[in-house]
């Protein structure tokens, strides 16, 4: 429970701190770049690499590379919807998570399983 | 075309509230918690793709959207349409962000088990930041660059504000 408790905690402070940095930034699409901020990324290999040590670590890496090919087809589909579909955020954010599962999992399966 | 600046806006913190905040910190909180719980139970591999989950993109982006909406609701104006493509152009700057994860996640996979955590992580969080920096200096730019012409109603729509 305490492991948990910390990791909520360091997660939590690592991804507020990046946005709040996006937040500061100006023009949005610059500010744009902390929304890809390797937050959870930090948060979660430091505990790993305490935990658990480096090479364990390195295979999270590993599949973090599937996942951010993922994210970037998902902010260039969210981009997609937002100005040619005229959804609102919500709506684009949330349904362009469904190709972030598939092309993160494929990508996964494919080359990284 | 004018150039378009990187600036430091302490003001625009003050439209940030602070449950908005505490949003971010549980869903930030939530996806560490949740990727740790998976990589024990399924390992690491599986536990890594959750690095990098759009966890938290879906709020940011309504705030981006829901803030530029008030800028204009304070003026009189309707700002649908520019809540829309600020939140447009938030989710084209995180693309560039992600191409800069990749950059992250090849780095500490490579480098990782042979050298120092603390340099490896800090040195590929360096190499995020400027890699996506670049990215975004040669899309702005690309009509100098690369000779493509810009995105005109973006540019004087959302980016200057």
């Amino acid at each position: 429970m305490g492991d948990i408790a910390i990791r909520f905690i360091i997660g939590g402070l690592f991804v507020t701190a990046f946005a709040v940095i996006g937040d500061l930034l100006k023009p949005k699409s610059f500010a744009g770049i902390f929304g890809a901020a390797p937050s959870v990324a930090l948060a979660t290999l430091g505990l790993t690499i305490a935990k658990n040590g480096n090479a364990y670590a390195a295979l999270e890496a590993r599949s973090m590379l599937a996942a951010a090919g993922a994210l970037l087809v998902y902010c260039v589909l969210v981009t997609w919807l937002l100005k040619r579909d005229h959804l609102h955020a919500l709506a684009a954010t949330s349904s362009a998570i469904l190709a972030w599962f598939i092309v993160a999992f494929g990508a996964w399966y494919v080359w990284l399983k | 075309m004018s150039e378009m600046r990187i600036k430091i806006d302490p003001k625009s913190l003050s439209q940030t509230r602070w449950y908005e905040c505490a949003i971010r910190f549980v869903l930030g909180g939530m996806i560490t918690v949740v990727a740790g719980l998976l990589a024990k139970k399924f390992g690491p591999a599986v536990g890594g793709l959750f690095l990098a989950f759009p966890a938290i993109f879906p709020a940011s982006a309504t705030l981006v959207e829901k803030h530029e909406k008030e800028k204009k609701a304070q003026q009189g104006l309707h700002g649908e349409e520019r809540g829309r493509d600020a939140a447009a152009l938030d989710a084209a700057g995180a693309a560039m962000g992600s191409i800069g994860l990749l950059i992250f996640a090849v780095t500490v996979w490579l480098l990782l088990p042979n050298h120092s955590a603390w340099a490896v992580l800090s040195g590929a969080s360096v190499l995020w930041f400027v890699s996506s920096c670049c990215l975004w200096f040669l899309r702005e730019h690309r009509h100098k660059v690369f000779g493509f012409e810009p995105n005109a109603k973006h540019v004087t729509r959302v980016s200057r504000s």
